[in-house]
């Protein structure tokens, strides 16, 4: 599978073209938990106004990438680096007049560029280290060691085969081992 | 005094590069006779791959929830990502039986079923506040750090989204403040104080997230603060681990030691600064001691 490419926003804009748009593609995304309201954002801009990330950013606007989404800009949304700059700091969601959960609508449409094979090399290094370890990240084996140094107890060896059976499962091994190409 | 008692969560970042969160933590908490039972076994809350697969998310955490439910204790975590992560999905599982019943299925496969409602999860300060109370937190100083003037940085899992933690005012949060004043302290006010550190985007663009602390280092310079107290290992990193990249980055000397809260509380409470492995911290905080 070749990999795809994340793609910062072209400015200016290029033109929309009707044909390019999925008009499914909302109802789609308002399937998902979390997401459902998507379709009652009114453009006010308050996620914007209010997101930490956007006031040091140039490219991160949670409100267009919410507008974005209810248009069916569905390659666009999905190739786009932006999606990945959300902190999941929750303040929009916090503060929509709409009820508007922009943090989850974003995760799905994460979850869906994932599908497509377009994701951040961390989250896929974050994955395959839960499938391996357990844990998200690869603690190494000195740090281990010095915690009984240090008076702590030792970390309990996580149920690797459990976490890998369920990642086989849920097709999440499928996603992280793309690296292994 | 009531015993109180928890599953302590450890998750995985504390493990990973902030022991000294975890010795302080451990250290208070039994001096505060809380007990902190040790999980027999665990894996990562979940909470990093929610952005590749919700449902992987949900089987992670509720796979905790169940170790928890078998022992029959509150979890306690240290990270509010891990406390934020377990919470949400310990309340949506039990109020969606849909969704529920496809994480059963899949958690069926390795014998294990999700249940719901049996117990709590809490976050270190959510415990210290709401479990054991700011009176025997007060009770237990012996030093006052009378004198120190610090600010906090709450961490955005401990407050947000509202609608599933339910602990503090988002908008204007004070129960760390009063953690902090119950030492002795002071706790300033800065602006964009409830704002997030940036850390969780640092793997996808390490810019933003450091300007972003930037910013933040430089309003608590603008109030003085002496130290900045954080309850999070994200945040702790952010703040202490990469403060002097940010000073090389914003051409700015910060030095301002960033303590856990833990730490803080731990040398009101008497302990002395090795106990509480306060030479781990990157940005040296021997400076405050001479303080109070
Ligand atoms: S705050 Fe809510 S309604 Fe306003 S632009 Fe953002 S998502 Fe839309
Ligand atoms: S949750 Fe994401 S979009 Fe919303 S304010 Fe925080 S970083 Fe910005």
């Amino acid at each position: 599978m070749t990999e795809k490419k994340l793609v910062t926003e072209a400015k200016p804009s290029r033109a929309i073209k009707t044909g390019d748009l999925d008009p499914k593609f909302k109802y789609e995304i308002s399937k998902v938990p979390g997401a459902e309201n998507i379709k009652l954002c009114f453009q006010c801009g308050t996620c914007t106004a209010d997101c930490p990330i956007a006031r040091f950013s140039d490219i991160y606007r949670p409100r267009k990438l919410m507008r974005m989404t209810q248009l069916g800009m569905k390659d666009r949304v999905l190739s786009s680096e932006a999606l990945w700059l959300c902190a999941a700091c929750f303040t929009c969601v916090d503060h929509c007049p709409q009820g508007v959960e922009i943090a989850s609508v974003l995760r799905a449409l994460r979850n869906m560029a994932v599908k497509d094979g377009i994701m951040p090399a961390v989250f896929r290094e974050l994955t395959s280290n839960i499938m391996k370890t357990g844990y998200a990240y690869r603690i190494p084996e000195l740090r281990l060691k010095k915690r009984g140094e240090k008076g702590l107890p030792p970390l309990p060896k996580a149920n690797v085969e459990d976490v890998a059976k369920l990642f086989d499962i849920m097709a999440v091994s499928k996603a992280s081992k793309r690296e292994d190409k | 005094m009531a015993e109180l008692k928890y599953l302590l969560f450890l998750g995985c970042a504390i493990p990973y590069r902030i022991a000294s969160y975890e010795i302080s933590s451990r250290k208070v908490m039994e001096k505060l006779g809380v007990e902190l039972v040790e999980m027999p076994e665990f894996n990562c809350c979940g909470l990093p791959i929610d952005s590749v697969n919700h449902d992987a998310m949900l089987v992670l955490a509720a796979r905790n929830l169940c170790l928890a439910e078998e022992q029959n204790l509150d979890i306690l975590t240290l990270c509010p990502g891990c406390a934020g992560t377990l919470r949400k999905v310990n309340k949506s599982l039990q109020e969606d039986k849909k969704h529920k019943q496809l994480i059963n299925d899949y958690l069926k496969e390795v014998g294990m079923e999700f249940k719901g409602g049996k117990i709590k999860v809490r976050h270190l300060i959510q415990a210290l506040v709401k479990d054991l109370g700011l009176e025997k937190i007060k009770e237990a100083v012996v030093k006052p750090l009378t004198g120190l003037k610090v600010a906090e940085h709450n961490g955005c899992h401990v407050l947000r989204p509202a609608k599933y933690i339910g602990f503090d005012d988002p908008e204007n949060p004070v129960l760390l403040k009063k953690l902090i004043e119950a030492t002795g302290a002071e706790c300033l006010d800065y602006m964009y104080e409830t704002d997030c550190c940036g850390a969780p985007i640092i793997g996808v663009n390490d810019k933003v997230p450091l300007y972003l602390a930037g910013d933040k280092l430089t309003n608590l310079k603008a109030v003085n603060a002496q130290a900045l107290i954080t309850v999070c290992p994200f945040c702790h990193m952010m703040f202490d681990i990469n403060q002097p990249r940010i000073e090389r980055l914003l051409s700015e000397k910060f030095g301002i030691p960033v303590l856990h809260y833990p730490q803080l509380l731990g040398l009101a409470m008497g302990f002395s600064p090795k106990e509480l492995a306060l030479e781990e911290l990157r940005v040296d905080a021997t400076k405050i001691l001479t303080i109070s």
